[in-house]
């Protein structure tokens, strides 16, 4: 089975499936602070797993605990079924490519790659063919002579990729892999990752602070804010299902809408929100406590606008069109509701002459009654 | 950037690099002079090469050269390796008992007067012979080690500063990919610092060579350094071969530095035009 | 947030083993010297060799007597001479340092302010001089400052005088000397600090209005305190005990504390009198050298 093949079983819903790297309550604290807070994680064999959150977050810190780079305060992690909690960086079966690349100026493209091999005293031959086979793989096969400084930025990343990969370590850990690249090439480079890691096999961990990175090389994304994960889950889930505000916030674009639960029943629940300036009706059932306070979010794109007032009182709302960011492929509005409350809409551009809404244009905002997802936090 | 640069910047500039050259020009210039007092300029018969011969002829310099040279390379090297265990210790290690010790120790010599330093390892040696009967009497040794503890501060201050630009990434990158600290630090870390390590020899060669204060206090009968020699000459007032001996030393020193930074600017140029 | 170093992880061995070879070495040679020029210090003077009597003395079958003589010390401050060269070396150094920054600091900033091509010719013609040794350096002057030296002869051939100025063996001689010979100790922190600055921060403040002198007094000068401070006790400390520039160029009237230094030892063998005078000398500039030492801490920490 190929790597996405094992992925797409979804071992993570499989309570007997054995994690393939496993971090066990680890904290770690510097002083006072604590950049890692009781963080526990199974990752599963040909998974890329991402932890996206904003700077500061601990996603780095812990990323560097799995390499070997710091020690955990407290907690333990497992790597193949193995204690490696106090093993250094050599000794570990797990590569790092580090966000500033760090190639050994020094050497050469070939002696670069080569290092890790030689350390391990793999003989000559075997070296070199290994090499070579690698730098084939990531295309840079005429350029193994050259001295790092005689590269592009593009090419020192797949040297460093190269480099890390050559080693077949049982985890690869990559830190903020795409954030050198210009928008172009980070699109390519995206591709060229997933494909490069269903060849061999190898399990990623990825940090990135740049979510469309994370949404589209994860096979799972850990969502972190302040040395916590907040929510795991596929990209798809994180985005459609997130369980808090910070998530709906975080990933992605989103309105949420404060409001009070009119009626609760297991197949549906209305909300009022004065926010909203109306009520929202939504199809699922969620578990609130009675008088709480909850949060209904729905994504941009799920919001229709018309100039003509649609049926229904639930998920209805009226408003005038604040401004207009024209993209190319879609145009986001924002809408300003009575109560002074701002939408955020995005609308494809499906037809090249259609009939435009206008700036102070009084349109009708609505939503399906699946599209809101509430969130008690 | 704004180049600007005021009258007044720029004649100072003038002003104070020829303060800084005249002197230097003067010597130069002077040791062609045939006239035994030296800077009456004898037009009959200069310029002369006359005085550059008798120096090279002259024993008394040449043998104190030759200590000077031995003294200033044994110097080197070793004010080398001490040097770059201080400077990695501390630009690495934040912490460690000993730490504050250690800086204050490798700060000090830098600006401590050379009479207190020098008399202090006299008393030294003199105090260790009485003790345990080394070192038997002063002489290259004693000079050597003197040497060495002052020119090891110029090279910690280099190599720490060296180190404190260095990307550790590099050095992680290389743990990570199975190789022990010793080996990273040998294989990775010293090649890239390799130019600061050139830098800090050159530095403490030069201080070894020139100095004359410490050499005065440690040396012993029979191991005069050229400085020592040359102070006492100088002490009486000119002498034309001293204006001979500084022409050499100029040139040479000119040629050196010159030469490095050729060869470094040409270095960086290959690189920037390679990338 | 500070990434804790990976050799944290070595504990004691590993991190020891590198600084303790410096540690050790200047430890031996470099402190534990100083603690016997304060022993010496507090000894008698014996016409033996070595020229003192030790401290500790047995005096009879169990009894060790110390014998600590403060005589030394009540000498230094009884005899005029020594306190007159302490300060006369301080007032020197002084004065030096000042010239030193009002000649270095315009330099430093002109050299900061040029072409980078330029820039670098520049400290070439700076560092070339700290190269090239510092008693050749200085004997060039006696060349210069003699009586049929190149300045006289110059000045009489120009007609400005009849008769050759004393300019050499004068104070006058040496503060030129010290002057010359310290420039680039100053002028080369000096530099460091002033090429860090952001020149972007003065045409902010010509912008908002600010005459360029305004500008410079209020923004470089401040900013550049650090590089002041550095080159200063880089010039100040050492020229305090400098010896071979009054030596050559000061003449017998030059009282400057480091050859008497020289003078006490070499001349009149008396050691302990010398220790105690170094170790006078060593008290008045630790001050400094602290001074100096948390100028760099913190031009370091805010690198």
């Amino acid at each position: 089975m190929t790597t996405a093949g094992a992925v797409k079983a979804a071992p993570w819903r499989d309570p007997s499936a054995r994690p393939y790297v496993e971090v066990e309550r680890v904290t770690k604290s510097f002083g006072d602070f604590k950049a890692v807070d009781d963080v526990s994680l199974k990752i599963y064999k040909g998974e890329i797993f991402c932890l996206l959150g904003a700077s500061g977050c601990g996603k780095t810190t812990l990323l560097r605990i799995l390499g070997g780079f710091e020690t955990p305060s407290s907690g333990r992690i497992f790597i193949d079924g193995e204690d490696m909690t106090g093993v250094p960086p050599y000794e570990r079966p797990v590569n790092m490519m580090f966000q500033s690349y760090a190639l050994f100026p020094h050497m050469t493209v070939e002696q670069n790659v080569a290092f890790g091999l030689k350390q391990d005293r793999v003989p000559k031959g075997e070296i070199a063919e290994r090499v070579a086979t690698m730098l084939d793989l990531v295309k840079l096969g005429s350029f193994a002579r050259r001295k790092p400084h005689q590269l592009s930025g593009g090419q020192k990343q797949r040297v460093a990729l190269a480099r890390s990969l050559v080693k077949r370590p049982k985890l690869l850990l990559l830190d903020e892999p795409l954030g050198a690249l210009d928008k172009k090439l980070r699109e390519h480079t995206q591709f060229e990752l997933i494909s490069l890691q269903d060849q061999l096999g190898v399990t990623f961990v990825v940090v990135t602070h740049d979510q469309e990175e994370a949404m589209t090389l994860a096979s799972r994304i850990g969502v972190m804010n302040q040395g916590e994960i907040v929510q795991a889950g596929t990209p798809s889930e994180i985005y459609e299902f997130p369980s808090s505000k910070f998530v709906a916030d975080f990933v992605g674009s989103v309105n949420i809408f404060e409001g009070k639960l009119l009626e609760d029943e297991p197949e549906y629940v209305r909300i009022a929100s004065e926010e909203l300036g109306g009520t929202l009706y939504v199809s699922h059932g969620i578990s609130a406590a009675p008088e709480a306070t909850v949060w209904a979010a729905v994504r941009p794109e799920k919001v229709f606008m018309s100039t003509a007032q649609p049926e229904g009182t639930d998920n209805v709302v009226r408003g005038a069109v604040q401004d207009i960011a024209y993209l190319g492929d879609l145009s986001i509005y924002l809408v300003k509701l009575p109560t002074g409350k701002v939408v955020r809409v995005t609308q494809p551009n499906t037809s090249r002459h259609a009939e435009a809404i206008t700036w102070d244009q009084q349109v009708y905002l609505t939503w399906d009654s699946t599209s809101p997802v509430v969130v008690t936090r | 950037m704004n180049y600007r640069r005021s009258v007044f910047i720029i004649s100072c500039l003038a002003f104070g690099f020829a303060f800084l050259y005249i002197p230097i020009l003067s010597m130069v210039v002077f040791s062609f002079n045939a006239s035994k007092l030296v800077t009456v300029w004898d037009s009959a018969n200069s310029p002369t090469l006359k005085w550059y011969s008798s120096l090279l002829h002259n024993e008394e310099i040449l043998d104190a050269a030759w200590i000077s040279l031995k003294v200033a390379l044994i110097n080197a090297s070793g004010a080398v390796i001490l040097g770059t265990l201080a400077g990695f210790g501390l630009a690495r290690f934040s912490q460690f008992r000993g730490r504050f010790t250690l800086n204050a120790m490798t700060t000090a010599p830098l600006v401590m007067p050379e009479v207190i330093t020098g008399l202090s390892l006299l008393l030294l040696f003199v105090a260790l012979e009485q003790l345990i009967g080394w070192p038997a009497g002063r002489g290259i040794t004693t000079m050597t080690i003197g040497h060495m503890t002052f020119s090891m501060a110029y090279v910690t201050v280099v190599v720490q500063s060296r180190l404190a630009t260095f990307d550790t990434a590099l050095e992680e990158a290389a743990m990570d990919l199975g190789a022990r600290p010793l080996k990273v630090f040998f294989v990775i870390t010293l090649p890239i610092i390799f130019p600061a390590i050139f830098s800090g020899w050159l530095l403490a060669f030069i201080l070894s060579w020139d100095d004359l204060v410490i050499s005065s206090f440690t040396s012993g009968p029979g191991s005069s350094t050229l400085p020592m020699v040359v102070f006492s000459k100088v002490r009486l007032g000119v002498s034309p071969e001293i204006n001979v001996l500084a022409t050499i030393t100029i040139l040479v020193v000119t040629a050196m530095i010159v030469g490095v930074s050729v060869w470094v600017a040409r270095a960086a140029k290959a690189e920037a035009a390679a990338t | 947030m500070k990434r804790t170093s990976y050799w944290r992880r070595f504990g004691i061995t590993g991190r020891g083993l590198v600084v303790v070879l410096p540690y050790v070495w200047l430890l031996l040679f470099f402190v534990v010297p100083f603690v016997i020029v304060l022993k010496i210090s507090f000894s008698d003077i014996d016409l033996a060799i070595p020229p003192y009597k030790p401290l500790l003395e047995w005096v009879g079958e169990n009894s060790l007597a110390i014998k600590v003589n403060f005589n030394n010390y009540a000498f230094l401050f009884t005899d005029s001479l020594y306190l007159n060269a302490l300060l006369n070396s301080i007032k020197v150094a002084f004065i030096s340092t000042l010239f030193c920054l009002a000649i270095g600091y315009p330099m430093a900033y002109g050299i900061a302010r040029s072409k980078p091509s330029t820039r670098n010719v520049l400290l070439l013609l700076v560092i070339l001089p700290f190269w090239t040794s510092l008693l050749l350096r200085v004997y060039a002057w006696i060349g210069l400052l003699k009586a049929n030296g190149v300045i006289n002869n110059v000045l009489i051939w120009l007609g400005v005088i009849h008769e050759p100025l004393s300019l050499l063996y004068t104070p006058f001689a040496m503060y030129v000397g010290i002057v010359y010979s310290y420039l680039p100790f100053m002028i080369l922190p000096l530099y460091a600090n002033l090429e860090k600055m952001d020149w972007q921060l003065l045409e902010a403040a010509e912008d908002l209005g600010c005459r360029p002198w305004q500008a410079f007094y209020k923004i470089t000068v401040p900013l550049s305190r650090n590089g002041m401070l550095a080159g200063s006790m880089l010039v100040f400390i050492p020229a305090v005990g400098e010896f071979v520039i009054p030596a050559l160029l000061g003449g017998p009237n030059a009282l400057m504390i480091g050859r008497v230094l020289w003078d006490e030892f070499f001349s009149n063998r008396a050691w302990p009198v010398a220790s105690a005078v170094a170790i006078l000398l060593l008290i008045i500039l630790v001050p400094f050298m602290m001074w100096y030492q948390s100028v760099q801490a913190r031009e370091s920490a805010g690198r």
